[in-house]
C-alpha cells in the first residue's frame, strides 16, 4: 500500500483579521459611549386652582433668588454674582435660627432661616433667562446643598457623602432636606 | 574556518500575525457590547450647558429625551428654537400626547420611575422650558432631569462667555 499523506489542507485564516476589522469599524463609528447626566428635578403635580397663599412659611425660611431677563441674579433683595450663590445659599440652609438642628454650624442669625427643616429656596426666573443661566444656579443651589451634606458627612462619619451607606445617607438627608422651588416664570418689561 | 559556520540566515523573522485577529475580536465585542445605536437625527442645533452636581440616568429604556435648540435648517423651519420629539418638530401642544405615549409603552411597575431628560441648547429662553414644564406637570411626567455636560470645575461655570 502506499502510503499518502493525505492532510487536508489548512484553511487560510489571514483574511479574518480583516473581516473582524470591518466589524470594528462599523462599531466604531456607530458606538456612542455616552451616558446621560442631568440635574434631576422633580416637579410639582399639576393644579388648576392657584396655589393658596400661604401665610404659614415665614418670610425669612424663603430664600428667594430671581434671575432677570438679563441673566442678572438678586438674592434676598441684594445683586449677587453667580460665584456668590453657593456660599450665600449654604449661610441660609444651614443658620438654624431656632436652635433646632443640632448638628448644624450655622451663624445662628434671627433673620435667616430657622432650621434646614423649613428653609425653602425659592428660584423664580424670567421668561427671557436664558437656558444657561438657569442651569448654572440650579447648579449651585444644588452645589451648596451637596457641600453642606458632604461637610456633615466628614464630621459625624469621617468620609464623603457619596461613599456613605444607604443608612447613614438617610440620616444626612434627613437633616439637610431639599427644598427647592421652581416659581412660574414672570414676563416683565412688556 | 569559514566554511565550519553554518550558515545564518540573515533575515529577520517573520512578525507573527496570527494573535491579530484574536485582538480585533477582543476590541470588536467590547464596542459591539458598549455601542448604542443612534436612535434620533437632531433636527436643532444642540451645545447642551455644563454642570457639575449632575445625576446620572442609568435606565436608558425608562427614560424619554425631549430635544430644544434653533433647528438646523432655518430655510424650512425657521430659527425661533424648536423642540423636537423624536424624528420630527413639535410644538408644545403635542408633548402631553407624546409623554403618555411614550409612558404607555413601559411596563406598568416601573412607570413610577419614567423619567423625561430635557436635552436644550445653551441660547433657548426659559419661556419655552416653562411652557414645556406646564406640559409635563399636566402629563404627570413629574420627573425630569435637565442634561448637562459635565464640567471640570465650579469655577468654569462663573466665567461669563
Amino acid at each position: 500500500m502506499g502510503r499518502k499523506k493525505r492532510s487536508t489542507p489548512e484553511i487560510n485564516a489571514g483574511s479574518m483579521a480583516d473581516i473582524a476589522f470591518l466589524l470594528l469599524i462599523f462599531f466604531l463609528v456607530t458606538t456612542t459611549m455616552d451616558v446621560d447626566k442631568g440635574l434631576m428635578v422633580k416637579l410639582a403635580p399639576w393644579t388648576d386652582e392657584p396655589p393658596p397663599e400661604d401665610n404659614k412659611i415665614k418670610e425669612k425660611n424663603i430664600f428667594v433668588v430671581l434671575v432677570n431677563s438679563n441673566d442678572q441674579l438678586l438674592v434676598e433683595d441684594d445683586y449677587l454674582s453667580i460665584d456668590q450663590l453657593r456660599g450665600s445659599a449654604k449661610d441660609f440652609i444651614n443658620n438654624n435660627g431656632d436652635g433646632t438642628c443640632a448638628e448644624c454650624n450655622g451663624l445662628r442669625s434671627p433673620v435667616s432661616s430657622d432650621n434646614p427643616q423649613k428653609a425653602i429656596i425659592s428660584l423664580q426666573n424670567d421668561r427671557g433667562t436664558s437656558y444657561q443661566m438657569f442651569v448654572k444656579v440650579r447648579n449651585e443651589i444644588l452645589g451648596a446643598y451637596s457641600e453642606l451634606r458632604n461637610e456633615l458627612s466628614e464630621r459625624k462619619y469621617g468620609r464623603s457623602f457619596p461613599t456613605l451607606n444607604e443608612e447613614d445617607r438617610s440620616v444626612i438627608v434627613g437633616i439637610y432636606p431639599q427644598f427647592i422651588s421652581e416659581a412660574e416664570p414672570v414676563s416683565v418689561g412688556e | 574556518m569559514a566554511l565550519i559556520r553554518k550558515k545564518k540566515s540573515k533575515e529577520t523573522p517573520p512578525v507573527s500575525t496570527a494573535s491579530l485577529p484574536d485582538i480585533v475580536f477582543m476590541l470588536l465585542f467590547f464596542f459591539m457590547v458598549t455601542t448604542t445605536m443612534r436612535e434620533v437625527t437632531l433636527l436643532v442645533r444642540l451645545k447642551k450647558p455644563k454642570a457639575t452636581e449632575m445625576q446620572k440616568l442609568d435606565r436608558k429604556d425608562l427614560t424619554t429625551y425631549i430635544y430644544m435648540g434653533s433647528p438646523k435648517n432655518p430655510e424650512t423651519y425657521g430659527s425661533e428654537p424648536r423642540i423636537q420629539l423624536d424624528d420630527q418638530l413639535g410644538s408644545i401642544g403635542d408633548i402631553q400626547s407624546f409623554v403618555i405615549l411614550k409612558r404607555e409603552e413601559i411596563n406598568e411597575a416601573e412607570r413610577p420611575k419614567f423619567t423625561v431628560s430635557i436635552k436644550a441648547d445653551i441660547d433657548v429662553k426659559m419661556g419655552l422650558i416653562s411652557d414645556l414644564k406646564q406640559e409635563l406637570r399636566k402629563a404627570q411626567a413629574l420627573k425630569i432631569s435637565y442634561s448637562t455636560n459635565p464640567a471640570a470645575s465650579p469655577e468654569e461655570l462663573y466665567k461669563t462667555y
